[in-house]
């Protein structure tokens, strides 16, 4: 083969990108390889996160953005999608029920649409650990437009706001009254809200109260924002129904919208998201590096005793944390 | 994560063609979970151009066909097809559902590994696919 899997990929083979997506899934030496050569033609895609309960409609409204984006009538032209949906893996066997593609199946023979399903395997927070790196190979391969689907969420699975640029948290209309608006976490990180199945009763005043609830404190705002404190985001609510497709024309020229002001943002060089993004993708690969040093061979050993000294009280975990890397960034080590 | 397991395996279910009886494919895809699985479910009425897509981009080890309509004979040996012209054709495919004794030989000329009759336990499926899965590396 005289060209590598990543070439390929770049262009547009959609074999090649298939087969790359099982490399870094999976985390070899290979995925690992191919995202270095991938990432600097990555960087150019809108990057949206879409989160929310089990049963919002995330997976319905995923297809019907899809649909709206390939449109032969959309402004600019239809263009390629790519997406990811993340479903939970089991804890107990390791095994998954990948359902998304169920409702995203209408687009299974456009070529310009690529869909893929990704178990969660092990890690929290609504999202697998490599479906970051998967969005970086999408958007090498010349996707401009990345849709990532999380596992349905709870109240506090917040992760796919540290990768995504824009993130929409789709909410059902009967999904609970003004305190549910008010409370910490999912709702926080929105940039839209987006109340889907508005052909539902009671989807107008779900609206109006999540509104009411979400844009109270603009003189909290600014008192915040005086004293230097994190400013709340103040999330866009719409209605949608991913079903009749009312409302979606809309939510896609939003996401649009957004992502024109986030590049001239960025072309002054402040890109908020994507720092995130490298924050996020920095700390995970940092954490993984850590592991894998302390249970190499010349250190398995006293990671194993050290763990063995917490178990029993004999040792703290911060001491045990601090012994073990001045072990590892000792002279004698360094050398090696 | 260094010390990952073995990646799991992928599975495909998919229901070519119009009949809607989808509860084996379901009971299957929720036993082959508990196998410790990846299994990708499709839902209803599937092209063979669909499922020879969402093999493609799923990158999956295993297609596993549930079909009851009796229209066996023309979509699976098309799907089949389909994933050889893809270059997918180290994908172990089989089939279930109701399948005639007498078309079986036909199926597996055609590149359907293994048909699973009436009665088969999911215990069974699973060790089959384990057996003989490829796992390609690239």
């Amino acid at each position: 083969m005289t060209q590598t899997l990543s070439e390929r990929a770049r262009s547009g083979d959609r074999r090649a990108l298939a087969r790359l997506l099982t490399q870094v899934e999976n985390r070899t030496a290979k995925g690992e390889e191919a995202l270095r050569a991938l990432y600097p033609h990555a960087g150019r895609a809108h990057i949206v996160g879409i989160t929310g309960a089990p049963g919002s409609g995330k997976s319905t409204l995923v297809a019907a953005l899809v649909s709206e984006a390939r449109k032969p009538d959309a402004p600019g032209g239809p263009r390629p999608v790519a997406v990811i949906a993340v479903d939970p893996s089991s804890p107990i066997t390791g095994g998954a029920i990948l359902g998304d593609r169920v409702r995203m199946q209408i687009h299974a023979s456009d070529r310009d649409v690529f869909i893929r399903s990704m178990a969660s395997r092990g890690h929290g927070g609504g999202l697998a650990a490599a479906t970051v790196a998967a969005a970086a190979v999408m958007d090498a391969s010349g996707f401009p437009l990345i849709l990532i689907e999380t596992v349905g969420t709870g109240q506090s699975e917040v992760e796919v706001a540290a990768i995504a640029d824009t993130t929409l948290v789709v909410q059902a209309p009967e999904m609970g009254d003004e305190v549910q608006a008010i409370k910490a976490g999912l709702l926080e990180v929105a940039d839209i809200v987006v109340v889907n199945k508005s052909d539902r009763p009671g989807a107008d005043r779900a609206a109006a109260q999540l509104r009411a609830m979400l844009t109270v404190g603009a003189q909290h705002d600014r008192a915040a924002a005086a004293a230097g404190r994190p400013l709340p985001k103040r999330p866009d609510v719409m209605l949608a129904s991913a079903m009749t497709g009312a409302g979606v024309p809309g939510l896609l020229k939003a996401l649009d919208t957004r992502n024109e002001a986030r590049l001239a943002a960025a072309a002054h060089g402040s890109d908020a998201a994507a720092l995130k993004r490298a924050e996020a993708q920095l700390s995970g690969i940092l954490a993984e590096r850590l592991r894998a040093r302390l249970n190499d061979d010349t250190h398995r050993a006293a990671t194993q005793q050290t763990l063995r000294r917490i178990a029993t009280h004999e040792l703290d975990p911060y001491t045990g944390a601090d012994d073990l890397l001045s072990a590892l960034s000792s002279p004698e080590q360094r050398k090696s | 994560m260094t010390d990952a397991p073995a990646r799991p395996i992928k599975v495909l279910i998919a229901k070519p063609g119009l009949d809607g009886h989808d509860r084996g494919a379901k009971v299957l895809a929720r036993g082959l979970r508990d196998e410790g699985f990846e299994v990708i479910y499709t839902g209803l009425r599937q092209s063979p151009e669909m499922i020879v897509s969402a093999a493609l981009q799923e990158d999956v080890d295993v297609v596993g066909l549930s079909i009851l309509s009796g229209a066996h004979m023309t979509l699976l040996p098309k799907i089949t097809a389909g994933l050889r012209e893809q270059g997918l054709d180290d994908i172990l495919v089989t089939a279930g559902g109701i399948i005639p004794d007498d078309d079986i030989p036909a199926l597996e000329q055609a590149g359907v590994a293994r048909v699973f009759g009436p009665g088969t336990t999911i215990r069974e499926v699973g060790d089959y696919i384990r057996a003989n899965v490829h796992r390609h590396e690239e």
